[in-house]
């Protein structure tokens, strides 16, 4: 530490700072703990999973995760990967050009529109649940996954033009200014400079993207069913159905979260740019 | 803010139709995410806005008809919306202060170098990227049951042990989970922010003989007072609109007990099917956003202003 800069101290901060090391650790075990209880009960058999004194010895079985995929887990599961991964690309085609047109070559009214954006994702999803419900189910796309990749699109869109426009402008203008120079057109000097350079940022956006579209639950439960259920719908309709067993459960819980858990992992480095919008790096 | 070209209204026509088509091509690229946006998002705020102001229940058939206003006096002197209001604030304003105050400290912990710094980072985000559906059965069914829960468990040797959580304290338990999910978020925004912060002045403190708890309060803080400000607001637009955990843990019971607005402007309007107040409610809720809104919006383009130049 800079403060300890006095030579007695030394000795006193050596054991401060293991003292500091040791509390961090436990802290975050202890945070993590729930997670890893949720691990260890998915791979119990129910009679190990529901006892007074919670069992830490146990013959573990991959029982219960067979019994998830046994229960239908595979058509929510597929649903889940469509919309996730379909809606994170149309994000993308969106927003690249669009923070382009709000970093690079800025249109006039770049603060109004990024305004707008932002603003449309305070909106509370709440308070257009219905109409949604209403036109939905007017177009024939009630219960279907299109439905959903629609409007992860809209949810995300915001969060990705912030943040691709964040990566945007820490391209040195020198740099597109010697593409120019060197006589590429826009279009070249988009595709052969830029796109090369902001890459690690569309990588992270995507990321981004695809953890809030995997976990999200209220459009999916208000507007999806049997037929294009999701993960988390899934969840919700198994506790319904198979009633109370902890180990399934758990495992089930598990594996629904498991992919956004090693996505966010993964991703640690930029998870601060994308929660900030690009407003923290 | 990158520097916005102002185009000056040119005199001569050929001149200012090479103008406009420049203009053009700059809008271009943006275009199709604006359409799509406002598309998406817009319309069903303008259906919402225009149930508002009829009753019709879905199953009262012939009950859709224009009654102007009376929709929103229902919503105002309704004692539950109000009280789901009252909850709302609890669990955003409880959620965000707490995971503020552990965040930080955390993030302080966090903002040394020791073995394994990287895992328990790891460790310590993993909360918030469990899919909150997820993290709602794991606290409802592992941690808060009555008989077979880790916490009663735990506090069973304090004499404790059979306190049913969710029935007798369904909004605290709300709020733990909340946090649980929510102090990771905070703790990631202020740990940037610690790291953001520049050394050469906090040597200079320290040589000017600062205490640790001196630096921390006038060097620190004041540093950090951008980004507390900035994960507040974010976590609250967040956390306001928490449905999962109150679905999940609660089915916002007992009776309304635990009820916020997203619940019960959903119960509303799914198990209800009063869609004119339901609207209204949703209405009143986009009101009060905006107004919190255009402060956090202001604020936000603040840090961005700051971090560019």
């Amino acid at each position: 530490m800079t403060t300890l800069s006095k030579p007695g101290a030394r000795r006193w901060g050596n054991v401060g700072s293991l003292g500091l090391t040791t509390l961090t650790w436990l802290v975050g075990l202890l945070f993590f703990f729930p997670v890893l209880w949720m691990v260890i009960t998915g791979f119990k058999q129910e009679v190990d999973a529901s006892t007074d004194t919670p069992k830490v010895i146990f013959a573990p079985t991959l029982e219960q995760f067979a019994g998830v995929f046994g229960s239908g887990f595979w058509p929510y599961l597929l649903n889940s990967v469509f919309t996730t991964l379909t809606s994170t690309l149309l994000v993308l085609v969106l927003a690249v050009p669009a923070a382009y047109a709000l970093s690079i070559r800025p249109v006039t009214k770049t603060r109004d529109v990024l305004f707008f954006f932002i603003s449309t994702k305070m909106l509370p999803v709440v308070a257009v649940i219905l109409p949604l419900y209403v036109i939905t189910q007017e177009i024939g796309l009630l219960d279907h996954v299109w439905a959903l990749v629609i409007l992860y699109t809209a949810m995300n869109l915001p969060i990705a033009v912030w943040m691709l426009r964040s990566f945007m402008l820490e391209v040195p203008g020198e740099v597109l200014e010697a593409a120019e120079v060197d006589g590429a057109d826009l279009s070249q000097s988009f595709r052969n400079v830029l796109l090369p350079m902001i890459t690690p940022g569309i990588a992270a956006t995507g990321l981004i993207c695809v953890i809030f579209a995997w976990n999200e639950f209220f459009f999916a439960v208000n507007l999806t069913a049997a037929r294009a259920g999701t993960v988390p719908v899934f969840l919700v309709s198994f506790i319904t159905s198979e009633g109370l067993f902890f180990a399934q459960l758990s495992a089930a819980a598990t594996m629904a979260a498991l992919p956004v858990v090693i996505a966010g992992w993964v991703a640690q480095k930029q998870l601060v740019r994308g929660l900030s919008m690009g407003a923290i790096k | 803010m990158a520097a916005t070209t102002a185009h000056k209204p040119e005199v001569r026509t050929p001149e200012r139709k090479t103008e406009r088509s420049a203009g053009w091509s700059r809008r271009a690229p943006l275009m199709p995410a604006l359409v799509f946006a406002i598309i998406v998002t817009q319309v069903p705020m303008l259906l919402t806005l225009w149930y508002s102001l009829r009753s019709w229940n879905l199953v009262r058939p012939g009950s859709d008809q224009f009654v102007g206003l009376a929709n929103y006096v229902d919503v105002l002197s309704d004692s539950t919306f109000r009280s789901a209001a009252w909850h709302t604030a609890l669990l955003t304003g409880g959620c965000v202060v707490i995971s503020l105050l552990i965040g930080l400290g955390l993030a302080l912990l966090l903002d040394r170098q020791f073995v394994g710094r990287g895992v328990v980072r790891t460790l310590l985000i993993t909360p918030f990227l469990i899919m909150p559906v997820a993290s709602a059965l794991l606290w409802k069914y592992m941690m808060f049951d009555p008989i077979y829960g880790l916490i009663n468990f735990v506090l069973g040797p304090f004499g404790l042990g059979r306190t049913d959580w969710i029935t007798q304290f369904p909004l605290t338990s709300i709020v733990i989970a909340l946090v649980w999910q929510w102090t990771p978020f905070m703790m990631l925004l202020l740990l940037a922010g610690l790291g953001a912060q520049p050394k050469d002045v906090l040597e200079a403190a320290s040589v000017d003989g600062a205490t640790r708890r001196q630096t921390f309060a006038f060097v620190t803080l004041p540093h950090l007072r951008r980004y507390i400000e900035l994960s507040v607001l974010l976590g609250a637009i967040y956390v306001v609109n928490t449905f999962d955990q109150v679905y999940m843990m609660t089915q916002g019971g007992p009776g309304t007990a635990s009820a916020n607005l997203p619940f019960y402007i959903y119960q509303r309007a799914f198990l209800g099917f009063d869609v004119g107040q339901a609207a209204a409610m949703g209405v009143v809720v986009v009101i009060g956003t905006i107004i919190v809104a255009t402060f956090a919006l202001r604020l936000i383009f603040k840090s961005f202003d700051v971090e560019e130049t």
